[in-house]
């Protein structure tokens, strides 16, 4: 699929050849759970195979925590944390300092092993996710020492339980532990079932780094493990990014337990073009905004909402536009679009690419290069003349699947913007700035774009209203999540 | 025979460069024994007219640079502070004779500041600015910007802590920064800016004269080209004069009397607070109308 030549209204061959990226990262066979400052065996001994998604081929047995694994982790935790919030704030801050550093320095190794493990392109990995990883880190450190402005006597909430997605492995990773750590918690987290890897390489920064044992403690699992983790009643807080589906039975088990809780959950934002937008500019916000990552983002655009005047115009550019995506191999610098993170995620979206045409919905496909055989793939693909009845404009398919729908006035738009039960992400383009401004301002969503999309910063609190979640990651809303 | 070392010549350091005094002045430090350790360089006036010149063709690209890489750059100070610490302790130890333990504890603290300052860089802004509810149709954003060139002077001691004090909220706030080191003992000044000269600061935002205070200040206070003035425990008159001076550019002053007794600066958190920025910054009010028609 190296091989993908997209046609253009050019004619002109766009064939590249391949880029692989050359380094070659170690992996750890066998890695453990790592609790208390090292890594260790289940007790239990089960172990599960992680594969790349890119070519079904194993990359690692990992370790699945049961109940006394849990139990090991969070008895670490607690007991790390009497010196760990004591620990003066800037020795606090000094060690966040370490660990960016540490992962701009092994940043190459961490986006090959994200790439590999998760299938995400290399140049995401590479340009995004390990980058932001460190500016996380980097960010929050600076906190450590002015939590007094947020507090007038700050305190940790205690021991977190987090339990983190598939999609941005590394990065969730990220956004969960550098505030918990800079606020004076301990922390237990639990990778996604099909992305450990970079966690665990994390857990060896966090030794070169010296962090005290028990600081960080990460148990690798499933669901069921997850489950161990949320109910546990050693822990202060949760902490979950993933599904609606089960944010509702964590908010419930939390809600019993009266225990601190954030939610990031699912999302179906709604990216609405004016017709006075730069139309240019907006197509390539639509691409990044839904094919970043494979669509496997919460917060995509993956409901086009064009005014009518333009639909015509924006879906031809669009379709030309989703030509030039290059699918295949996640490790070649060239390519756009990666593997789909697990079989099930595949099986998922290809259901609603048949329900979408079983609804009436006109599916366009871009390009009919071959994949591979091996691996999980879906090409980008837009659904026009869907109704916002459909499942395919309601539910989150969360793969690279667009949906493109029309409005005839500026209040129309709103109220299908928000005719969802999420919350978590909008996109609005117009060269007016006024309007713009309004807009996001009656959008019933925790980030809206005015005129870009798929921004992230530390500095900037990202969450869902509604059924996306509660709760902020990122600014001082998101810090003072972690403050009792 | 025994080796013979080589000696540093203390200089300047003026847009990225390290040049001797204009005026070919140099200044004799000397320990408390009287015996001379070292010759400074003792900048004119000229020399600061060169330092303001070279911050002011710096400020832009400093204010511009993301909080993030400015940031980075300021850790950058501290990672070499760091590695450098033993010269630090030396170059204040042998001229004011402390104990090793004392000059080392200033060297920590002085790092540790530079740290504390290199996290404030993309957080200010969230805690000094943020939306103004106005009553009306209107998306309005109070934003922080620097004032552009700062001159800021450290005090006489502690030489080193003083100095990370007077330099660190300016550079973090995103001004170019003409700094004044301690007149006492200049020496940490001059290991500061070989640091500085090595750790991504681009050449201009930072400049380190060593000089007189009583000839520099006024100068300072008089060139319309700074923006704001910061000066900790200047003597009486020259703080005085240099208010009356300032008013004539409507400069912005920061004078603090401090304590001199050196206590006075290891209060970590007061001189990280947010009173330590301030006086480095503006803040702008953005309005724009929201309307969907």
């Amino acid at each position: 699929m190296a091989d993908s030549s997209p046609s253009t209204a050019t004619g002109a061959d766009w064939t590249l050849a391949p880029a692989p990226e050359s380094l070659k990262v170690p992996l750890e066979p066998r890695p453990g759970l790592f609790i208390d400052g090292g890594f260790s065996d289940p007790v239990e001994g089960r172990r599960f195979p992680s594969i790349n998604p890119a070519t079904e081929s194993a990359l690692a047995e990992v370790a699945e925590a049961g109940a006394a694994d849990v139990d090991r982790a969070v008895d670490a935790a607690r007991r790390a944390l009497k010196d760990w919030r004591r620990t003066p704030p800037l020795e606090r801050a000094k060690y966040l300092f370490r660990i960016a550093r540490r992962i701009q320095d092994r940043s190459r190794e961490l986006a090959v092993l994200e790439t590999m493990d998760g299938g995400k392109p290399i140049r995401e990995s590479r340009d995004f996710d390990v980058p932001a990883v460190a500016q996380h880190f980097f960010h929050h450190a600076g906190w450590c020492d002015k939590l007094r402005f947020l507090r007038d006597e700050p305190e940790p909430v205690g021991v977190c339980g987090q339990v983190i997605p598939w999609n941005f492995p590394l990065l969730m990773a990220a956004w969960k532990l550098a505030p918990a750590l800079a606020c004076g918690n301990t922390c237990v987290l639990k990778p996604a079932e099909t992305t450990s890897l970079t966690a665990l390489r994390l857990a060896e920064i966090l030794r070169e780094v010296e962090l005290p044992p028990g600081v960080v403690n990460i148990v690798t699992g499933g669901p069921e493990t997850g489950r161990l983790l949320v109910d546990h009643p050693g822990i202060d807080k949760v902490a979950f990014t993933g599904s609606t589906e089960v944010g509702k039975r964590i908010a419930a088990s939390c809600a019993t337990r009266r225990r601190k809780v954030t939610l990031e959950l699912g999302g179906k934002g709604p990216h609405v073009v004016f017709a006075d937008a730069a139309i240019d500019q907006a197509v390539e916000g639509i691409v990044s905004g839904i094919w970043f990552n494979q669509g496997q983002v919460c917060c995509a655009g993956s409901r086009l909402l064009v005014e009518e005047s333009v639909l015509e115009e924006v879906v031809e550019k669009l379709r030309h536009r989703m030509r030039s995506i290059r699918v295949g191999d996640p490790l070649d610098k060239n390519t756009d679009l990666g593997a789909i993170n697990s079989r099930a995620q595949l099986e998922r979206i290809r259901h609603y690419l048949r329900r979408g045409e079983e609804e009436g919905a006109v599916l366009h496909e871009s390009g009919d290069a071959a994949l591979p055989d091996r691996g999980f793939w879906c090409r980008p693909t837009l659904f026009t003349n869907v109704q916002p009845t459909h499942a395919i404009a309601r539910e989150e398919i969360f793969g690279p699947v667009l949906v493109a729908m029309s409005f005839r006035t500026a209040e129309e738009a709103v109220s299908r913007a928000n005719n969802t039960p999420y919350g978590l992400s909008a996109g609005v383009w117009s060269d007016k700035g006024a309007k713009a401004l309004e807009f996001a301002r009656r959008m019933k969503a925790g980030v809206v774009w005015c005129n870009t999309f798929n921004r992230f910063d530390p500095a900037s609190p990202f969450g869902g209203y509604r059924e996306s979640g509660f709760g902020r990651e990122g600014g001082v809303a998101g810090l003072r999540e972690y403050l009792a | 025979m025994s080796r013979i070392g080589v000696v540093k010549t203390c200089k300047l350091y003026i847009g990225g460069s390290y040049p001797r005094s204009e005026s070919g002045r140099t200044v004799p430090v000397a320990d408390p024994q009287g015996r001379v350790v070292a010759h400074a360089a003792r900048a004119s006036r000229k020399d600061l007219r060169d330092a303001v010149e070279a911050a002011a063709k710096a400020a832009d690209g400093w204010a511009s640079a993301t909080p993030y890489l400015r940031g980075q750059i300021l850790y950058r100070v501290a990672e070499f502070m760091e590695a450098r610490r033993e010269e630090l302790v030396e170059s204040i130890r042998v001229v004011e004779g402390s104990t090793a333990g004392a000059a080392r504890k200033e060297v920590e603290r002085s790092i540790d500041r530079m740290v504390s300052f290199a996290g404030w860089t993309d957080k200010m802004p969230s805690l000094l600015g943020g939306q103004c509810a106005v009553a009306g149709p209107f998306y309005v954003m109070s934003v922080i910007e620097p004032i552009g060139v700062a001159a800021t002077v450290a005090p006489p001691a502690p030489s080193l802590l003083g100095l990370v004090t007077a330099l660190a909220p300016p550079l973090a706030a995103g001004n170019a920064v003409v700094a004044l080191a301690s007149e006492a003992n200049p020496l940490p000044g001059v290991v500061l800016s070989e640091i500085l000269g090595v750790s991504d600061v681009p050449a201009g935002v930072a400049n380190v004269l060593t000089g007189g205070v009583g000839e520099l200040v006024p100068a300072m206070a008089s060139h319309r080209q700074i923006g704001v003035l910061g000066a900790i425990g200047l003597p009486a008159e020259v703080a005085t004069a240099a208010g009356e001076a300032a008013a004539e550019s409507l400069k912005r002053l920061r004078l603090v009397d401090v304590p001199v007794e050196r206590s006075g600066l290891d209060d970590h958190d007061r001189w990280t607070d947010l009173d330590a920025i301030r006086p480095w910054i503006e803040v702008k009010a953005i309005w724009h109308p929201t309307s969907i028609a």
